[in-house]
Protein backbone atom coordinates (compact mmCIF):
# COMPACT_ATOMS: atom_id res chain seq x y z
CA UNK A 1 0.00 0.00 0.00
CA UNK A 2 1.50 3.32 -1.07
CA UNK A 3 1.55 6.12 1.49
CA UNK A 4 2.04 9.77 0.57
CA UNK A 5 3.17 12.64 2.76
CA UNK A 6 4.87 10.43 5.34
CA UNK A 7 7.53 11.85 7.67
CA UNK A 8 10.12 9.81 5.73
CA UNK A 9 9.28 11.33 2.35
CA UNK A 10 8.96 14.85 3.81
CA UNK A 11 12.34 14.61 5.49
CA UNK A 12 13.69 12.66 2.53
CA UNK A 13 13.36 15.53 0.06
CA UNK A 14 15.48 17.70 2.36
CA UNK A 15 18.07 14.89 2.44
CA UNK A 16 18.21 15.07 -1.36
CA UNK A 17 18.83 18.84 -1.29
CA UNK A 18 21.91 18.48 0.93
CA UNK A 19 25.18 19.88 -0.34
CA UNK A 20 23.17 22.12 -2.62
CA UNK A 21 22.10 25.74 -2.97
CA UNK A 22 18.49 26.93 -2.88
CA UNK A 23 18.08 30.30 -4.57
CA UNK A 24 15.42 33.01 -4.23
CA UNK A 25 13.86 33.91 -7.59
CA UNK A 26 11.06 36.28 -8.54
CA UNK A 27 10.53 35.49 -12.25
CA UNK A 28 10.65 32.44 -14.56
CA UNK A 29 13.76 33.97 -16.19
CA UNK A 30 15.57 34.13 -12.84
CA UNK A 31 14.43 30.58 -12.06
CA UNK A 32 16.02 29.39 -15.31
CA UNK A 33 19.26 31.23 -14.51
CA UNK A 34 19.28 29.55 -11.09
CA UNK A 35 18.61 26.09 -12.55
CA UNK A 36 21.25 26.64 -15.23
CA UNK A 37 23.75 27.61 -12.52
CA UNK A 38 23.11 24.34 -10.68
CA UNK A 39 20.64 25.33 -7.94
CA UNK A 40 19.15 22.22 -6.28
CA UNK A 41 15.85 24.10 -5.75
CA UNK A 42 14.41 27.60 -6.03
CA UNK A 43 12.30 29.70 -3.68
CA UNK A 44 9.54 31.47 -5.60
CA UNK A 45 8.92 34.99 -4.30
CA UNK A 46 7.39 38.26 -5.41
CA UNK A 47 10.35 40.22 -4.03
CA UNK A 48 13.72 39.16 -2.62
CA UNK A 49 14.27 39.92 1.10
CA UNK A 50 16.43 43.00 0.41
CA UNK A 51 13.51 44.54 -1.51
CA UNK A 52 10.99 43.47 1.13
CA UNK A 53 13.19 45.16 3.73
CA UNK A 54 13.43 48.32 1.59
CA UNK A 55 9.68 48.42 0.88
CA UNK A 56 8.59 47.99 4.50
CA UNK A 57 4.89 47.44 5.30
CA UNK A 58 3.28 43.99 5.43
CA UNK A 59 4.90 41.26 3.31
CA UNK A 60 2.62 38.35 2.31
CA UNK A 61 2.63 35.09 0.36
CA UNK A 62 3.40 35.65 -3.35
CA UNK A 63 0.65 35.81 -5.97
CA UNK A 64 -0.08 32.19 -7.03
CA UNK A 65 0.48 33.19 -10.69
CA UNK A 66 4.08 34.15 -9.89
CA UNK A 67 4.63 30.77 -8.20
CA UNK A 68 2.92 28.74 -10.95
CA UNK A 69 4.92 30.44 -13.69
CA UNK A 70 8.13 29.61 -11.86
CA UNK A 71 6.97 25.99 -11.35
CA UNK A 72 6.39 25.76 -15.11
CA UNK A 73 9.80 27.20 -15.94
CA UNK A 74 12.04 24.67 -14.15
CA UNK A 75 12.25 20.95 -13.38
CA UNK A 76 13.99 21.35 -9.99
CA UNK A 77 11.93 21.58 -6.78
CA UNK A 78 10.11 24.87 -6.14
CA UNK A 79 9.60 26.21 -2.64
CA UNK A 80 7.42 29.15 -1.57
CA UNK A 81 6.97 31.18 1.59
CA UNK A 82 3.94 31.45 3.87
CA UNK A 83 3.67 33.93 6.74
CA UNK A 84 4.39 32.58 10.23
CA UNK A 85 1.12 31.13 11.55
CA UNK A 86 -0.80 31.62 8.30
CA UNK A 87 -2.11 28.12 7.78
CA UNK A 88 -4.42 29.20 4.96
CA UNK A 89 -1.54 30.57 2.90
CA UNK A 90 0.05 27.16 3.51
CA UNK A 91 -3.12 25.37 2.35
CA UNK A 92 -3.06 27.44 -0.84
CA UNK A 93 0.62 26.70 -1.46
CA UNK A 94 0.02 22.99 -0.93
CA UNK A 95 -2.86 23.08 -3.41
CA UNK A 96 -0.65 24.83 -5.97
CA UNK A 97 1.71 21.87 -5.69
CA UNK A 98 4.85 23.59 -4.40
CA UNK A 99 7.44 21.08 -3.22
CA UNK A 100 8.32 22.73 0.11
CA UNK A 101 6.80 25.54 2.19
CA UNK A 102 9.02 27.96 4.07
CA UNK A 103 7.13 29.31 7.09
CA UNK A 104 9.27 32.38 7.01
CA UNK A 105 10.19 35.37 9.13
CA UNK A 106 10.97 37.24 5.90
CA UNK A 107 7.21 37.75 5.60
CA UNK A 108 5.16 39.55 8.25
CA UNK A 109 3.85 37.10 10.88
CA UNK A 110 0.05 36.83 11.27
CA UNK A 111 0.08 35.07 14.64
CA UNK A 112 2.25 36.36 17.46
CA UNK A 113 2.10 33.14 19.50
CA UNK A 114 1.58 30.16 17.23
CA UNK A 115 3.21 28.63 14.20
CA UNK A 116 1.43 26.43 11.65
CA UNK A 117 0.65 22.81 12.67
CA UNK A 118 2.84 21.38 9.96
CA UNK A 119 1.96 17.74 10.69
CA UNK A 120 -1.44 18.45 9.13
CA UNK A 121 0.05 18.87 5.66
CA UNK A 122 1.29 16.47 3.00
CA UNK A 123 3.76 19.05 1.73
CA UNK A 124 6.91 19.38 3.86
CA UNK A 125 7.94 22.60 5.67
CA UNK A 126 11.22 24.33 6.40
CA UNK A 127 11.46 26.84 9.28
CA UNK A 128 14.09 29.25 10.54
CA UNK A 129 15.81 29.16 13.92
CA UNK A 130 18.36 31.09 15.97
CA UNK A 131 19.06 28.38 18.52
CA UNK A 132 18.41 24.71 19.25
CA UNK A 133 15.27 25.29 21.34
CA UNK A 134 13.63 27.16 18.48
CA UNK A 135 14.71 24.47 15.99
CA UNK A 136 13.23 21.69 18.14
CA UNK A 137 9.96 23.57 18.68
CA UNK A 138 9.58 23.88 14.91
CA UNK A 139 10.44 20.19 14.40
CA UNK A 140 7.92 19.37 17.13
CA UNK A 141 5.29 21.24 15.09
CA UNK A 142 6.24 19.16 12.05
CA UNK A 143 9.02 21.03 10.22
CA UNK A 144 10.94 18.44 8.15
CA UNK A 145 13.88 20.78 7.54
CA UNK A 146 15.51 23.60 9.52
CA UNK A 147 17.57 26.60 8.48
CA UNK A 148 19.27 29.36 10.38
CA UNK A 149 17.47 32.68 10.24
CA UNK A 150 20.51 34.89 9.92
CA UNK A 151 19.38 38.40 9.08
CA UNK A 152 17.72 38.16 5.65
CA UNK A 153 18.30 40.71 2.90
CA UNK A 154 21.42 42.21 4.46
CA UNK A 155 24.25 40.53 2.54
CA UNK A 156 25.87 40.27 5.97
CA UNK A 157 26.50 36.70 7.11
CA UNK A 158 27.35 37.49 10.74
CA UNK A 159 23.91 36.54 12.09
CA UNK A 160 23.81 33.23 10.19
CA UNK A 161 27.24 32.43 11.67
CA UNK A 162 25.98 33.30 15.14
CA UNK A 163 22.89 31.11 14.76
CA UNK A 164 24.78 28.14 13.29
CA UNK A 165 27.41 28.26 16.04
CA UNK A 166 24.67 28.52 18.63
CA UNK A 167 22.73 25.50 17.32
CA UNK A 168 25.87 23.37 16.89
CA UNK A 169 27.19 24.39 20.31
CA UNK A 170 23.93 23.47 22.00
CA UNK A 171 23.87 20.08 20.24
CA UNK A 172 27.39 19.39 21.57
CA UNK A 173 26.34 20.50 25.04
CA UNK A 174 23.35 18.11 25.11
CA UNK A 175 25.54 15.30 23.85
CA UNK A 176 27.83 15.63 26.86
CA UNK A 177 25.09 16.01 29.44
CA UNK A 178 24.20 13.24 31.90
CA UNK A 179 20.68 12.00 31.23
CA UNK A 180 19.22 13.38 34.44
CA UNK A 181 20.06 16.93 33.32
CA UNK A 182 18.24 16.69 29.99
CA UNK A 183 14.78 17.47 31.36
CA UNK A 184 16.09 20.70 32.84
CA UNK A 185 17.81 21.52 29.53
CA UNK A 186 14.52 20.90 27.69
CA UNK A 187 12.76 23.24 30.11
CA UNK A 188 15.40 25.95 29.74
CA UNK A 189 15.39 25.73 25.94
CA UNK A 190 11.62 25.46 25.68
CA UNK A 191 12.09 22.35 23.58
CA UNK A 192 10.09 19.08 23.46
CA UNK A 193 11.76 16.57 25.81
CA UNK A 194 11.60 13.65 23.35
CA UNK A 195 13.50 15.68 20.76
CA UNK A 196 16.07 16.79 23.34
CA UNK A 197 16.65 13.11 24.15
CA UNK A 198 17.04 12.31 20.46
CA UNK A 199 19.56 15.11 19.88
CA UNK A 200 21.55 14.08 22.97
CA UNK A 201 21.69 10.48 21.73
CA UNK A 202 22.41 11.11 18.03
CA UNK A 203 24.58 14.21 18.43
CA UNK A 204 22.77 15.93 15.58
CA UNK A 205 19.48 17.57 14.68
CA UNK A 206 16.81 15.06 13.69
CA UNK A 207 16.32 16.83 10.32
CA UNK A 208 18.49 18.49 7.68
CA UNK A 209 19.84 21.91 8.68
CA UNK A 210 20.65 24.57 6.07
CA UNK A 211 22.23 28.00 6.49
CA UNK A 212 20.32 31.11 5.43
CA UNK A 213 20.28 34.84 5.91
CA UNK A 214 23.00 37.10 4.56
CA UNK A 215 25.06 34.72 2.41
CA UNK A 216 26.52 36.79 -0.45
CA UNK A 217 29.77 35.15 -1.61
CA UNK A 218 31.15 31.65 -2.33
CA UNK A 219 33.35 32.04 0.75
CA UNK A 220 30.28 32.81 2.90
CA UNK A 221 28.63 29.62 1.67
CA UNK A 222 31.74 27.50 2.20
CA UNK A 223 32.21 28.92 5.70
CA UNK A 224 28.66 27.98 6.67
CA UNK A 225 29.30 24.46 5.32
CA UNK A 226 32.51 24.21 7.35
CA UNK A 227 30.55 25.28 10.43
CA UNK A 228 28.47 22.15 9.91
CA UNK A 229 25.34 23.01 7.95
CA UNK A 230 23.98 20.66 5.27
CA UNK A 231 23.43 23.20 2.47
CA UNK A 232 22.78 26.83 1.65
CA UNK A 233 19.92 29.21 0.97
CA UNK A 234 20.86 32.34 -0.94
CA UNK A 235 18.18 34.99 -0.93
CA UNK A 236 19.08 38.42 -2.20
CA UNK A 237 22.77 37.56 -2.63
CA UNK A 238 22.47 36.36 -6.22
CA UNK A 239 20.02 38.61 -8.02
CA UNK A 240 21.15 41.73 -6.14
CA UNK A 241 24.74 41.20 -7.32
CA UNK A 242 25.91 42.54 -10.65
CA UNK A 243 26.57 39.15 -12.30
CA UNK A 244 23.90 36.78 -10.96
CA UNK A 245 24.69 33.87 -13.26
CA UNK A 246 28.42 33.74 -12.48
CA UNK A 247 27.86 34.30 -8.77
CA UNK A 248 25.16 31.63 -8.57
CA UNK A 249 27.40 29.11 -10.29
CA UNK A 250 30.32 29.98 -8.01
CA UNK A 251 28.24 29.58 -4.84
CA UNK A 252 27.05 26.15 -6.08
CA UNK A 253 30.65 25.03 -6.64
CA UNK A 254 31.72 26.48 -3.29
CA UNK A 255 29.02 24.49 -1.49
CA UNK A 256 30.36 21.26 -3.03
CA UNK A 257 34.07 22.05 -2.57
CA UNK A 258 33.64 23.88 0.75
CA UNK A 259 36.69 22.22 2.23
CA UNK A 260 39.07 22.92 -0.64
CA UNK A 261 40.61 26.43 -0.46
CA UNK A 262 42.33 25.95 -3.80
CA UNK A 263 39.04 25.37 -5.62
CA UNK A 264 37.43 28.17 -3.60
CA UNK A 265 40.16 30.60 -4.65
CA UNK A 266 39.64 29.69 -8.30
CA UNK A 267 35.85 29.99 -8.31
CA UNK A 268 35.86 33.25 -6.31
CA UNK A 269 37.65 35.11 -9.11
CA UNK A 270 36.08 37.78 -11.33
CA UNK A 271 32.52 37.54 -10.05
CA UNK A 272 31.85 41.27 -10.21
CA UNK A 273 30.39 43.11 -7.29
CA UNK A 274 28.50 41.35 -4.50
CA UNK A 275 25.22 42.82 -3.25
CA UNK A 276 25.62 45.93 -1.09
CA UNK A 277 25.69 44.88 2.58
CA UNK A 278 24.02 46.32 5.65
CA UNK A 279 25.71 46.59 9.05
CA UNK A 280 23.40 44.77 11.50
CA UNK A 281 23.68 47.42 14.23
CA UNK A 282 22.23 49.99 11.82
CA UNK A 283 18.92 48.07 11.62
CA UNK A 284 16.28 49.35 14.03
CA UNK A 285 14.90 46.57 16.29
CA UNK A 286 11.43 46.48 14.70
CA UNK A 287 13.00 45.80 11.31
CA UNK A 288 15.05 42.82 12.50
CA UNK A 289 13.41 39.84 10.77
CA UNK A 290 15.18 37.22 12.92
CA UNK A 291 13.19 38.25 16.01
CA UNK A 292 9.97 37.07 14.34
CA UNK A 293 8.96 33.53 15.39
CA UNK A 294 8.20 32.13 18.81
CA UNK B 1 38.05 -2.73 -1.11
CA UNK B 2 37.23 0.96 -1.47
CA UNK B 3 33.86 2.19 -2.68
CA UNK B 4 33.56 5.83 -3.74
CA UNK B 5 30.39 7.79 -3.17
CA UNK B 6 29.95 10.72 -5.52
CA UNK B 7 29.71 13.69 -3.15
CA UNK B 8 28.91 16.63 -5.41
CA UNK B 9 25.42 17.06 -3.98
CA UNK B 10 22.69 14.95 -2.39
CA UNK B 11 22.37 12.16 0.17
CA UNK B 12 25.92 10.82 -0.09
CA UNK B 13 26.47 10.36 3.66
CA UNK B 14 23.51 7.97 3.90
CA UNK B 15 25.09 5.75 1.25
CA UNK B 16 28.37 5.80 3.15
CA UNK B 17 26.49 4.71 6.25
CA UNK B 18 24.80 1.83 4.41
CA UNK B 19 28.10 0.72 2.85
CA UNK B 20 29.82 0.92 6.21
CA UNK B 21 27.10 -1.32 7.61
CA UNK B 22 28.08 -3.79 4.85
CA UNK B 23 31.65 -3.64 6.14
CA UNK B 24 33.38 -1.74 3.32
CA UNK B 25 35.50 1.40 3.32
CA UNK B 26 34.12 4.43 1.54
CA UNK B 27 35.40 7.77 0.33
CA UNK B 28 33.58 10.93 -0.78
CA UNK B 29 34.48 11.63 -4.42
CA UNK B 30 34.63 15.21 -5.69
CA UNK B 31 37.65 15.17 -8.04
CA UNK B 32 38.75 12.99 -10.99
CA UNK B 33 42.11 12.08 -9.42
CA UNK B 34 40.23 10.21 -6.68
CA UNK B 35 38.70 7.75 -9.17
CA UNK B 36 41.81 5.63 -9.75
CA UNK B 37 41.80 4.04 -6.32
CA UNK B 38 38.16 2.97 -6.43
CA UNK B 39 36.77 -0.56 -6.79
CA UNK B 40 33.26 0.74 -7.31
CA UNK B 41 31.20 3.93 -7.26
CA UNK B 42 27.81 4.90 -5.86
CA UNK B 43 25.87 7.85 -7.28
CA UNK B 44 23.43 9.07 -4.65
CA UNK B 45 20.04 10.70 -4.81
CA UNK B 46 19.98 14.45 -5.13
CA UNK B 47 19.18 16.88 -7.91
CA UNK B 48 20.27 15.33 -11.21
CA UNK B 49 20.63 18.67 -13.07
CA UNK B 50 22.90 20.02 -10.31
CA UNK B 51 24.99 16.85 -10.30
CA UNK B 52 25.29 16.82 -14.08
CA UNK B 53 26.60 20.38 -14.18
CA UNK B 54 29.13 19.75 -11.42
CA UNK B 55 30.24 16.48 -13.07
CA UNK B 56 31.01 18.44 -16.22
CA UNK B 57 32.60 21.43 -14.49
CA UNK B 58 34.95 19.33 -12.36
CA UNK B 59 35.84 16.96 -15.24
CA UNK B 60 34.29 13.88 -13.70
CA UNK B 61 31.69 13.08 -16.34
CA UNK B 62 33.88 11.53 -19.04
CA UNK B 63 36.24 9.99 -16.50
CA UNK B 64 33.43 8.11 -14.73
CA UNK B 65 31.75 7.15 -18.00
CA UNK B 66 35.05 5.68 -19.18
CA UNK B 67 35.51 3.62 -16.03
CA UNK B 68 31.92 2.43 -16.25
CA UNK B 69 32.44 1.29 -19.84
CA UNK B 70 35.58 -0.58 -18.74
CA UNK B 71 33.54 -2.48 -16.18
CA UNK B 72 33.74 -0.55 -12.91
CA UNK B 73 30.59 -1.38 -10.92
CA UNK B 74 28.34 1.66 -10.45
CA UNK B 75 25.18 1.83 -8.35
CA UNK B 76 22.86 4.82 -8.85
CA UNK B 77 19.77 5.73 -6.84
CA UNK B 78 17.11 8.21 -8.01
CA UNK B 79 19.25 11.03 -9.47
CA UNK B 80 21.95 8.36 -9.83
CA UNK B 81 19.62 6.28 -12.01
CA UNK B 82 19.00 9.35 -14.18
CA UNK B 83 22.75 9.98 -14.49
CA UNK B 84 23.28 6.37 -15.65
CA UNK B 85 20.54 6.46 -18.31
CA UNK B 86 21.27 6.80 -22.03
CA UNK B 87 17.90 8.44 -22.71
CA UNK B 88 16.22 11.05 -20.48
CA UNK B 89 12.82 12.06 -21.84
CA UNK B 90 12.63 15.75 -22.77
CA UNK B 91 16.06 16.64 -21.42
CA UNK B 92 19.53 17.22 -22.82
CA UNK B 93 21.13 17.48 -19.36
CA UNK B 94 24.65 16.03 -18.94
CA UNK B 95 24.67 12.31 -18.08
CA UNK B 96 26.93 9.27 -18.01
CA UNK B 97 24.68 7.47 -20.49
CA UNK B 98 25.94 4.01 -19.58
CA UNK B 99 22.71 2.05 -19.19
CA UNK B 100 20.48 1.12 -22.05
CA UNK B 101 17.37 2.58 -20.43
CA UNK B 102 14.96 5.41 -21.15
CA UNK B 103 13.86 7.31 -18.02
CA UNK B 104 11.32 9.95 -17.17
CA UNK B 105 12.23 12.45 -14.45
CA UNK B 106 9.76 13.38 -11.68
CA UNK B 107 7.60 10.70 -13.23
CA UNK B 108 5.30 10.19 -10.25
CA UNK B 109 4.69 13.96 -9.90
CA UNK B 110 5.78 16.70 -7.54
CA UNK B 111 6.66 16.31 -3.84
CA UNK B 112 3.06 15.98 -2.57
CA UNK B 113 2.90 12.76 -4.61
CA UNK B 114 6.14 11.38 -3.18
CA UNK B 115 5.41 8.09 -1.43
CA UNK B 116 6.68 4.93 0.17
CA UNK B 117 5.55 1.44 -0.67
CA UNK B 118 6.67 -2.13 -0.24
CA UNK B 119 8.42 -3.57 -3.29
CA UNK B 120 8.99 -7.07 -4.43
CA UNK B 121 12.65 -7.40 -5.53
CA UNK B 122 13.15 -11.13 -6.33
CA UNK B 123 17.00 -11.04 -6.38
CA UNK B 124 16.86 -9.87 -2.72
CA UNK B 125 14.66 -12.74 -1.61
CA UNK B 126 11.03 -12.98 -0.58
CA UNK B 127 11.00 -10.29 2.11
CA UNK B 128 9.55 -7.05 0.68
CA UNK B 129 11.80 -3.98 0.40
CA UNK B 130 10.55 -0.58 1.59
CA UNK B 131 10.78 1.70 -1.47
CA UNK B 132 11.00 5.41 -0.70
CA UNK B 133 10.15 7.43 -3.81
CA UNK B 134 10.91 11.17 -3.68
CA UNK B 135 10.02 13.13 -6.82
CA UNK B 136 11.21 9.89 -8.31
CA UNK B 137 11.92 8.90 -11.90
CA UNK B 138 10.96 5.59 -13.41
CA UNK B 139 12.26 3.59 -16.33
CA UNK B 140 10.00 3.78 -19.37
CA UNK B 141 11.88 1.36 -21.60
CA UNK B 142 14.86 -0.97 -21.41
CA UNK B 143 17.15 -2.37 -24.09
CA UNK B 144 18.14 -6.05 -24.42
CA UNK B 145 20.66 -6.96 -21.75
CA UNK B 146 18.93 -4.98 -19.04
CA UNK B 147 17.41 -7.06 -16.24
CA UNK B 148 14.30 -5.69 -14.57
CA UNK B 149 14.62 -6.25 -10.82
CA UNK B 150 11.53 -4.45 -9.55
CA UNK B 151 8.33 -2.77 -10.68
CA UNK B 152 5.83 -0.61 -8.88
CA UNK B 153 2.33 -0.45 -10.43
CA UNK B 154 3.84 -1.83 -13.66
CA UNK B 155 6.49 0.94 -13.72
CA UNK B 156 10.09 -0.24 -13.82
CA UNK B 157 11.93 1.02 -10.72
CA UNK B 158 15.03 -1.16 -10.37
CA UNK B 159 17.30 -2.39 -13.16
CA UNK B 160 20.63 -4.16 -13.62
CA UNK B 161 22.85 -4.28 -16.68
CA UNK B 162 26.22 -6.06 -16.36
CA UNK B 163 28.27 -3.97 -13.89
CA UNK B 164 25.53 -1.36 -13.38
CA UNK B 165 22.70 -1.28 -10.88
CA UNK B 166 20.08 1.46 -10.58
CA UNK B 167 17.04 2.15 -8.42
CA UNK B 168 14.41 4.88 -8.71
CA UNK B 169 13.90 4.79 -4.94
CA UNK B 170 16.17 5.41 -1.93
CA UNK B 171 17.50 2.32 -0.15
CA UNK B 172 19.96 4.68 1.60
CA UNK B 173 17.07 6.24 3.53
CA UNK B 174 16.14 2.89 5.08
CA UNK B 175 18.01 0.58 7.44
CA UNK B 176 17.68 -2.23 4.88
CA UNK B 177 21.10 -2.85 3.33
CA UNK B 178 20.19 -5.79 1.11
CA UNK B 179 20.42 -3.83 -2.14
CA UNK B 180 23.83 -2.41 -1.16
CA UNK B 181 24.98 -5.95 -0.31
CA UNK B 182 23.74 -7.19 -3.66
CA UNK B 183 25.72 -4.41 -5.35
CA UNK B 184 28.85 -5.44 -3.46
CA UNK B 185 28.39 -8.96 -4.81
CA UNK B 186 28.70 -7.47 -8.30
CA UNK B 187 31.87 -5.69 -7.17
CA UNK B 188 33.42 -8.98 -6.13
CA UNK B 189 32.53 -10.72 -9.38
CA UNK B 190 33.75 -8.03 -11.74
CA UNK B 191 37.51 -7.54 -11.94
CA UNK B 192 38.88 -4.23 -10.72
CA UNK B 193 39.45 -2.05 -13.76
CA UNK B 194 42.72 -0.23 -14.28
Amino acid sequence: MAEQGTWTVKKGLAEMLKGGVIMDVTTPEQAKIAEEAGACAVMALERVPADIRAAGGVARMADPSVILRIMDAVTIPVMAKARIGHFVEAQILETLGVDYIDESEVLTPVDDEHHIDKHEFKVPFVCGCRNLGEALRRIGEGAAMIRTKGEPGTGNVVEAVRHMRKVMGEVRRLQNMPKEELMHAAKEMGAPYNLVLEVAKEGRLPVVNFAAGGIATPADGAMMMQLGCDGIFVGSGIFKSNNPSARAKAIVSATTHYNDPQVLAEISRDLGEAMPGIEISSIVPEQRMQDRGW
Amino acid sequence: MLVGVLALQGAFREHQKALKACGVNTVQVRKPEQLDELNALVIPGGESTTMGKLLLQFKLLDAIADLGRKGMPIFGTCAGLIMLAKDIIGSDQPRLGLMDIKVERNAFGRQVFSFESELDIPPLGAKPFQGIFIRAPYVVDVGPGVDIWAEYNSKIVCVKQDNLLAAAFHPELTEDIRLHRKFLEIVNIEPKCI
